[in-house]
């Protein structure tokens, strides 16, 4: 990609006592995107964003920001700023202060750096709390500091290690629309760092997927969530039935394969032929019925368990072979919920493009 | 609630405060350890001139004290080296809590245990080994031999050598609660490692250095072994002075004194343990 802002190329980052934290990732971020590293904890995901700031150094591969290779260039003098986990916040210094610091190291003149502090904290709304110090602040006030520090430098990048992990519930949701629309005023490129896939989701314009140092897919919300590329992906974000399934033949652009406790049947793909593949199906694309239905993919099965949460039911049903499957209802009229009770034998069914193969 | 609610004061697991062995206990202890001192501070008030029965109050024996030109001259001593001793021994005590804070090295563990040294080894050992050193370099000769203030430099170094320990055991502890991430920011934000020194790390380190200082301060002001084995024969401080004047017999003067330096240390010590209390749970 050309009109890259930051282009990651082969990068390693391993630790002492063999630990390899980041293995070999490529990976392109364009300009004025709002990307989002997404993975469990301990896949790598924090450490390529410190690599990307300079605080740490990639044991091998380039890292390229606007253009310019980082290899030698110290966190100080690059055109990334940082919003970290635990805001870090000065503590010793207001609001003000705090947000001015960055430019007073650099030597930014006097009322540069008044006009400038002030616009940043009018974008963050915490013009009234200028004078405050950082422990008579709440964490999302906090949080807001430690953004509009790091804006009032204009950096390139923004990088913000899981900023919303220590918000309460309710605030993690305004904060949420605020980085997106923060984005959107200032038109920086942000690389946000998360375990949270809904965070990653609701936000991202594209997301990297990571798990065990490595990048498993990079792709849009909807594609990921829709198109997962491997296991790990579609049972990384959101919930997936996952069915173990044996490829028979190809026929044509088809698959003709056995799928455990639910038979034959065809499915878009290029399998190979006798490999293990897994079918991926969204809890939300199944459906309940109590007559045989006439669809294509159909298993006959009895309801073991039903958890309810008001706008959706979560149905687990046992079929055949010990295939279970989860359903998920809408609870569409007032009366009768998700419409089914436990032990009740019942009919699963969903068409075929709505089966993923996933072949590794 | 309601049957805990019902328990008398006193009985509940943790009051053990309201019990009456534990009152008498508590107040025994601290009748152990401070009547002497109160003693002290009484009988500085004292009129008797032998000091021995109590006759009457007055300021007398504070008034007598401070015209006592020797004595006078053995506390300037003592505070002028208390003060050079303490400024040295918390810039050295910072620089070992920054080393062992920040780097690591081979044989860091070694270095910061031998380094803790002079905090447990016996004051009469540190005594003779800093005399027969200060005999043998030459220094003792050179320093003596030196003109006011001059002549203290030997007690001085002899100061800075206990004390500084203290000093970087103090700020050390108050740097393990340092939020690493704070540098990282300051680095991130622009400012190079020395401005990140000056305006991130040695604030947070002050609470630290003020109590490491008055710990220092504190020590050196009342130091007497290694004092009376470092100085020369000319110079006096003041716990050399008292000893002295001990000797010749307990007079109510000498109790005023020690009053002024009990206050001194107390002032200075209370003021360490406020600002090395333990900071709130640092949320940066």
């Amino acid at each position: 990609m050309s009109d890259a802002i930051v282009s990651i190329r082969n990068v390693t980052k391993s630790f002492g006592g063999g630990i390899t934290a980041v293995d070999r990732v490529s990976l392109d971020i364009a300009q004025n995107e709002f990307f989002a590293l997404l993975g469990p904890s301990g896949c790598g995901k924090t450490t390529l964003l410190r690599m990307i700031s300079g605080l740490e150094t990639p044991t091998s591969g380039q890292i390229i920001i606007a253009g310019e290779d980082m290899a030698f260039t110290p966190p100080n003098k690059r055109p990334t700023n940082m919003v970290f986990q635990s805001y870090a916040v000065f503590p010793h210094m207001t609001v003000e202060q705090n947000v001015a610091y960055g430019l007073k190291v650099t030597g930014v003149p006097g009322d540069e750096i008044r006009r400038r502090v002030g616009e940043a904290l009018e974008m963050v709304k915490l013009t009234q709390l200028a004078t405050r110090k950082p422990d008579q602040m709440s964490g999302g006030q906090r949080q807001r500091v430690a953004l509009a520090r790091a804006l009032v430098k204009r950096p390139k990048v923004l990088l913000l290690d899981e900023p919303l992990s220590a918000l309460d519930a309710k605030l993690r949701d305004d904060m949420r629309l605020e980085l997106t629309r923060l984005q959107e005023t200032v038109g920086i490129t942000f690389i946000i760092v998360t375990h949270d896939q809904d965070e990653a989701l609701s936000m991202a314009s594209r997301i990297a997927v990571m798990d065990r140092g490595s990048v498993q897919q990079v792709a849009s919300p909807a594609e990921l969530y829709e198109h997962p590329r491997t296991r790990f992906v579609a049972d990384f974000i959101g919930k997936v039935n996952l069915i173990d399934a044996r490829v028979h033949r190809q026929i044509g652009r088809k698959i003709d394969c056995e799928v455990r406790g639910v038979g034959r049947m065809e499915l878009l793909s290029d399998g190979l032929v006798g490999a293990q593949v897994a079918i991926a199906v969204r809890p939300e694309k199944l459906k309940i019925a109590s007559q045989e239905p006439s669809s294509a993919i159909r298993v006959m099965g009895k309801v073991r368990h039903v958890a309810y949460f008001g706008d959706t039911s979560h149905v687990v049903i046992e079929a055949a072979d010990g295939l279970s499957l989860s359903v998920n209802v809408q609870n569409e009229s007032r009366h009768g919920g998700s419409g089914v009770e436990r032990g009740q034998p019942v009919w699963v069914h969903w068409s075929p493009e709505d089966s993923i193969v996933l072949t590794e | 609630m309601r049957s805990a609610a019902k328990l008398k004061p006193g009985q509940g697991p943790l009051d053990y405060g309201n019990r009456t062995w534990l009152k008498v206990l508590f107040v025994s202890i601290f009748f152990i350890l401070y009547a002497p001192i109160l003693t002290l501070i009484a009988f500085s008030f004292n009129t008797d001139r032998r000091g021995i029965v109590w006759r009457g109050f007055t300021f007398d024996n504070y008034v007598k004290a401070w015209n006592n030109d020797s004595l006078i001259e053995a506390l300037t001593n003592s505070l002028v080296i208390a003060f050079v001793a303490t400024i040295f021994a918390t810039i050295l005590g910072a620089l070992a809590a920054l080393l062992l804070w920040r780097f690591r090295f081979p044989m860091k563990g070694g270095y910061e245990g031998f380094m803790a040294l002079p905090i447990v080894i016996p004051e009469i050992c540190m005594g003779v080994a800093l005399l027969l050193f200060f005999v043998n370099s030459g220094m003792m000769g050179f320093f003596v031999s030196m003109p006011w203030p001059l002549n203290l430099g030997n007690i001085i170094i002899a100061h800075v050598t206990f004390c500084f320990p203290f000093v970087a055991v103090v700020v050390r502890s108050r740097l393990v609660g340092f939020n690493r991430q704070l540098e990282e920011a300051s680095r991130d934000l622009g400012a190079s490692e020395w401005q990140t020194f000056w305006s991130v790390i040695l604030p947070y380190m002050k609470p630290g250095l003020i109590a490491g200082a008055l710990l220092a301060f504190t020590l050196s002001l009342d130091d007497f072994v290694i004092t009376f084995f470092t100085s020369g024969p000319e110079t006096v401080t003041f716990p050399v002075k008292v000893y002295s004047l001990v000797r010749r017999g307990v007079s109510p003067e000498i109790n005023a004194a020690s009053t002024v330096l009990i206050v001194i240390t107390v002032v200075a010590t209370v003021l360490a343990m406020k600002l090395q209390a333990p900071p709130k749970a640092d949320k940066g």
